[in-house]
């Protein structure tokens, strides 16, 4: 399958969203709202849930059911005041020894004059400094599509997993496509060119592991997916902080293909 | 007439060749600019200059110390034009890629120094930028130094795909740690500071001094308005708009620029005890 035709897969409508994870996967959620700052975004979910007996922290961008649903999601492209929730809420899962869990599905961070007023950028920047140093486990999976920025915001993390279909990219394939060659029309060349796909992402380092696409039995894969968080946060917890911290340092330190002197 | 300059620039020290004002389009001597502060001689607007000559002209003379120079990108993705156009920066700037790092003095403070090149492919961010920019943080908390740092960028570095939004996130673990050590970073706004840039290092400041007039956002204004679909204000995301905002510290013009950032490293002096 060419990278364009997973695109289109990761952004086909009726493919389960971050709602669909949260309630699959976690029993007796709260969901929390707002950034205590400005406002509430919609596009970010947030709560505490337990995985199996664990309780745990939930963030997921939604890019909503209906119609309706998507416009008062913005379709899932989070504002500052989103960021800023899930920042609030992982310093609070930090503070309660909480793991975070973080569901990524987004074209990417809102573009709008209003996004710019309230500082998309510092707050996507506050995102990063915070997760570096985050004395919980998190752990990212891209279940959709993983937006630039707007995508990384929830994605400095211990593990992180990409559906079999998903997508990442540091630029949109659209935008790419009108940068590089003036033609948002060769959109197909360009998601090629960026290496978007989940076996790119394991080959750059970018993730661990791949979860496979069984959406008519969507129980069964979450319980696998479940499985699968269970066995990585256990050995998470296991180990000191500090040791974790190392380690998600080294996991971002070591990505970056360059000569030095002419030499790999 | 190149050959010329590139010599002169080697014998002296000093990068030699003219500036052109991207406002007037007038061309200005080297020695000129250099005098003026970086002002165009003509119409009194902000020069675009590169990091090196932007570090020769913060730093107390003779004081630079480059930190790792010699890496170059690579063509890792054999993406369209992306070999070509790293040639061609390279040919233009006579820079490896878009950032200068070291160590300097500025008037006698010491510290790390990066500043970013706009003329080498935008000083977008790729593994190079990642790279030299976190080994600059690295340094500076082994030995316990401030960083100062000069950003100008497209943002991220698309022809090096994800591999290049990851070095966001590795700048920005580096930063951390270097605050947590204490230490001061102190980053400077310089026109056009836009993408994934902003939305990392940039806004990572303990304190963040702009330049006026510069272009800091993390949008594309034309983005920005297509999403919104109105005509935006005419300051929209230059640094007084952000200063309105609240998002820099202070607007601080060329020709006090030196001073303020020495008198801020001189306070965050650590040695400093009563
Ligand atoms: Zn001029």
């Amino acid at each position: 399958m060419t990278a364009y035709e997973k695109l289109r897969i990761a952004r086909t409508t009726g493919r389960p969203t971050g709602r669909a994870y949260i309630d699959s996967l976690f029993t007796e959620q709260v969901f929390l709202h707002g950034d205590r700052r400005y406002g509430e975004d919609g596009a970010i979910l947030g709560g505490i849930g337990y995985l199996e007996r664990l309780p745990v922290t939930f963030l997921a961008i939604e890019k909503g059911q209906d119609l309706q649903d998507r416009l008062a999601r913005n379709f899932g492209c989070p504002k500052p005041e989103g960021y800023r929730k899930a920042l609030r809420l992982m310093k609070q899962a930090e503070k309660f020894g909480r793991p975070v869990l973080c569901f990524v599905d987004t074209l990417g961070a809102f573009c709008g004059a209003d996004a710019e007023e309230r500082g998309q950028g510092l707050a996507i920047a506050e995102n990063l400094l915070e997760m570096a140093g985050l004395t919980v486990p998190i752990l990212t999976t891209v279940i959709g599509e993983g937006g630039s920025g707007g995508a990384l915001a929830l994605g400095v993390a211990d593990r992180v997993y990409m559906l079999e279909n998903a997508v990442y990219s540091v630029i949109s394939p659209e935008g790419c496509a009108s940068i590089l060659w003036k033609d948002s029309a060769k959109v197909e060349q360009a998601a090629d060119c960026l290496h978007i796909t989940a076996e790119d992402m394991l080959r750059f380092g970018v993730a661990e592991a791949v979860f496979p696409e069984t959406f008519d039995r969507f129980p069964q894969m979450c319980e696998q997916i479940k499985n699968r968080y269970l066995q990585d946060l256990s050995e998470l917890l296991s180990k000191p902080i500090g040791q974790m911290l190392e380690e998600r340092y080294q996991r971002f330190r070591k990505i970056g293909i360059f000569t030095e002197n002419g030499e790999a | 007439m190149k050959f010329l300059t590139n010599l002169l620039s080697k014998l002296s020290g000093k990068d030699e060749a003219p500036l052109i004002c991207k406002s007037c389009k007038t061309e200005i001597p080297a020695k000129v600019a250099r005098k003026n502060d970086y002002l165009c001689s003509s119409c009194g607007k902000y020069l675009r200059f590169g990091g090196r000559r932007r570090i020769q002209w913060i730093a107390d003379e003779k004081t630079f110390q480059e930190i790792s120079p010699n890496l170059s990108s690579q063509d890792f993705l054999q993406f369209p034009n992306y070999a070509q156009k790293l040639w061609e920066a390279e040919n233009t700037t006579g820079e490896k890629d878009a950032v200068v790092c070291g160590t300097a003095k500025i008037k006698g403070n010491p510290c790390v120094i990066f500043a970013m090149e706009p003329d080498f492919i935008m000083a977008s961010m790729g593994s190079v930028v990642g790279e030299k920019i976190t080994r600059a943080f690295e340094y500076a908390l082994e030995h316990q130094l401030p960083v100062l740092g000069f950003t100008a960028s497209g943002g991220a570095r698309m022809q090096e795909g994800i591999v290049s939004l990851m070095q966001m996130a590795k700048v920005s673990a580096a930063v951390r740690r270097h605050s947590d050590a204490g230490n001061l970073y102190l980053t400077v706004l310089t026109d056009p500071t836009t993408g994934g840039v902003t939305a990392s290092f940039a806004m990572q400041g303990d304190i963040i001094l702009a330049e006026p007039g510069a272009l800091v956002g993390f949008a594309g204004r034309r983005v920005v308005e297509q999403t919104t679909g109105s005509n935006l204000p005419k300051d929209f995301q230059r640094s007084e708009f952000l200063l309105q905002h609240g998002f820099v510290d202070e607007i601080v013009s060329r020709s006090k620029l030196k001073e303020t950032i020495a008198l801020l490293l001189r306070m965050h002096n650590r040695e400093v005890r009563i």
